[in-house]
């Protein structure tokens, strides 16, 4: 073999090579697309983080809701702790039919009934703290 | 959905979980938080569904329908005097809740991208452990909070010996099934986790007394907070973190509040027990021989008439009576003759932390009329009549002066230093303490005996 068939056959390797990466890259890019939100685990840190700096946020605001609203703030917490109908969602999102599904479903019409009772009856009474006329 | 997009959507909807609590510090802006607070939801549930390749939305709209069905005929139904039950059976939803998605997750973590079967990662196992724990406890001890609100059950504390022996065995295993299940990841541990759970849920509200309410629905807020966190950790999901950490430390901010309105600590409140002295009820018994000023509606009626200022102090009685309305009409006469109204509520009165206020409020009460113990205490001594409906303990002046008494350090209510105080009861009985009221015998105490709302009524009636 001659040096530049040689040389030839070197640059088509390294073009496969270019194309196989592009390729991977791209594989790459859609399954972080279609993985979603669920399927990239961040490190603990991170998560300890915001779990930490949300209690702080947590601590100030609710010192700041007057007492005549401590009912309501019940009502509402209850409503927005059912944001847990996200990993219901997840579980009862893949289509299948086993076992997580079906714990999927239930758990959504659970939360659901949370939400739309909680957020109701908060509605409830906070439109009979309105300003009166006297 | 790109994953940046979504993370993102995440945050505004945790943004406005946040504005939807600091809505609540003053009336006028509370509305526009709750709207924020739907909008936060709509978004988290539209973003999870765009970023899913969910094949399966008929049955996943049914559920929502059917779910979201039955909350709102609830609530529309609900009356307010029935609050404190209902929030504490809506507590048991999201903790049930919690406990069905870790066995969703459990049982198929390729979902969740945290693992595969029998190799689910050892951090979200933890985190899953303790999100079932929390949840599992939520859940039963939620009901059995509904159930002595709803008076299912009796309010009294049952206790039996052994109790907290039997409690702390049952934490101890939670922590030996949490770690068996992260390092032996079969059914048995799962399952056997969920049901001691469940069952310290049920022993853990058992003992604690119907006044005590107001703590435990407090409590049990806060755990359904951290039960939400719990999972949110397992599926690394930042928005369930920071809600769940927003709704935890606002439970525990309200419990911790509750305690110092009856100066109890949290550690005395779960022991539970409290209001079961055999003693100070034979107290009670004895007393009641001693004679008491009572008097007729028309009697309150002329004391009140003639007052320049009376301060009304509602309590779970007036509740229980559903007197709001009529003690509203007989307010509205008394301004019209210009007596002064306005209303103390001790933050421990009813049986969920502001539940009064919300009564008043839906009695049309103004609640700029509404004050909180420590900005009117001092007004008692300068008015004419302390008109004290449906509430014993938290008057009782024995919290000051008797260091013996259970309830001794207890913030109260001057109603004593009014000239004149009335006290609507439907008996002689002692309040939920089991404390007897000095302030019965006093000569400046008239007895008014009925239900407070028939009361209120004969009232109106001797006042037009």
């Amino acid at each position: 073999m001659d040096p530049a068939t040689l040389t030839e056959k070197a640059v088509d390797i390294a073009n496969q090579a270019k194309a196989l990466a592009n390729q991977a890259a791209d594989l790459a890019a859609q399954a972080a697309q279609f993985g979603g939100p669920a399927s990239t685990h961040q490190p603990f840190v991170t998560l300890f983080t915001v779990f930490v700096l949300a209690c702080f946020v947590g601590y100030h605001v609710v010192w700041r809701v007057t007492p005549a609203l401590h009912s309501p703030l019940m009502a509402v917490t209850n409503a927005i702790s059912s944001v847990i109908i996200v990993g219901a969602l997840i579980a009862a999102g893949t289509g299948k039919f086993a076992f997580s599904e079906v714990m999927g479903f239930i758990a959504i019409a659970l939360a659901s009934v949370n939400i739309f009772g909680g957020f109701l009856v908060t509605h409830r009474m906070l439109s009979m703290f309105k300003k009166k006329p006297k | 959905m790109g994953h940046n997009l979504a993370a993102f959507l995440y945050l505004i909807a945790s943004i406005c979980f946040i504005m939807a609590l600091k809505g609540l510090s003053s009336p006028e802006s509370s509305r526009a938080g709750n709207m924020f607070g739907m909008a936060g939801m709509l978004i988290a549930v539209l973003t999870t569904l765009a970023s899913l390749e969910i094949s399966s939305f008929p049955m996943i709209i049914a559920a929502i329908v059917v779910g979201g069905g039955a909350g709102t005929f609830i609530a529309r139904k609900i009356q307010m005097t029935a609050l404190p039950q209902l929030v504490a059976a809506f507590h048991s939803l999201v903790g049930l809740a919690a406990v069905l998605v870790a066995a969703a997750a459990f049982h198929a973590p390729e979902d969740y991208g945290i693992g595969t079967v029998g190799d689910i990662h050892g951090a979200s196992l933890i985190e899953m452990g303790l999100g079932i724990a929390v949840g599992g406890i939520t859940f039963t001890g939620s009901i059995i909070a509904f159930a002595k609100l709803q008076a299912l059950m009796s309010g009294a504390p049952l206790v039996f010996p052994g109790q907290h022996y039997l409690n702390g065995a049952l934490g101890i295993a939670i922590v030996v099934l949490i770690v068996w299940l992260i390092f032996g990841q079969t059914e048995i541990a799962f399952w056997l986790l969920v049901a001691v759970s469940l069952a310290l849920g049920f022993l853990l509200i058992l003992p604690i007394g119907g006044a005590d309410m107001p703590v435990v629905v407090s409590m049990l807020n806060s755990y359904s907070g951290w039960a939400a966190c719990g999972i949110g950790f397992t599926l690394s999901n930042s928005l369930l973190i920071v809600t769940g950490a927003l709704v935890g430390s606002s439970g525990a901010i309200l419990s911790y509040i509750m305690c110092k309105g009856m100066n109890r600590s949290i550690i005395n409140v779960i022991a539970g027990g409290f209001g079961t002295d055999t003693s100070t009820a034979g107290a009670a018994k004895g007393a009641v021989d001693r004679p008491v000023k009572s008097g007729s509606a028309e009697d309150a009626a002329f004391l009140m008439k003639n007052a320049s200022s009376v301060i009304i102090v509602p309590g779970y009685g007036m509740a229980v009576a559903q007197a709001q309305h009529a003690l509203r009409e007989m307010a509205d006469i008394l301004k019209k003759d210009g007596v002064k109204i306005s209303y103390a509520i001790h933050p421990v009165a009813g049986r969920m932390p502001g539940h009064m206020n919300v009564l008043l409020a839906e009695a049309n009460v103004p609640y700029d009329e509404v004050f909180e113990l420590e900005d009117i205490n001092r007004e008692f001594s300068s008015s004419d009549v302390a008109f004290v409906i449906g509430a014993n303990d938290v008057t009782n002046p024995a919290a000051k002066t008797d260091p013996k008494s259970p309830i001794y350090g207890m913030p109260i209510l001057d109603v004593e230093n009014a000239k004149t105080v009335l006290f609507v009861k439907r008996s002689m009985a002692s309040g939920y303490a089991g404390v007897d009221n000095e302030l019965f015998f006093r000569d400046n105490t008239m007895m008014l005996f009925g239900d407070a709302k028939k009361m209120c009524e004969n009232i109106v009636k001797s006042l037009g």
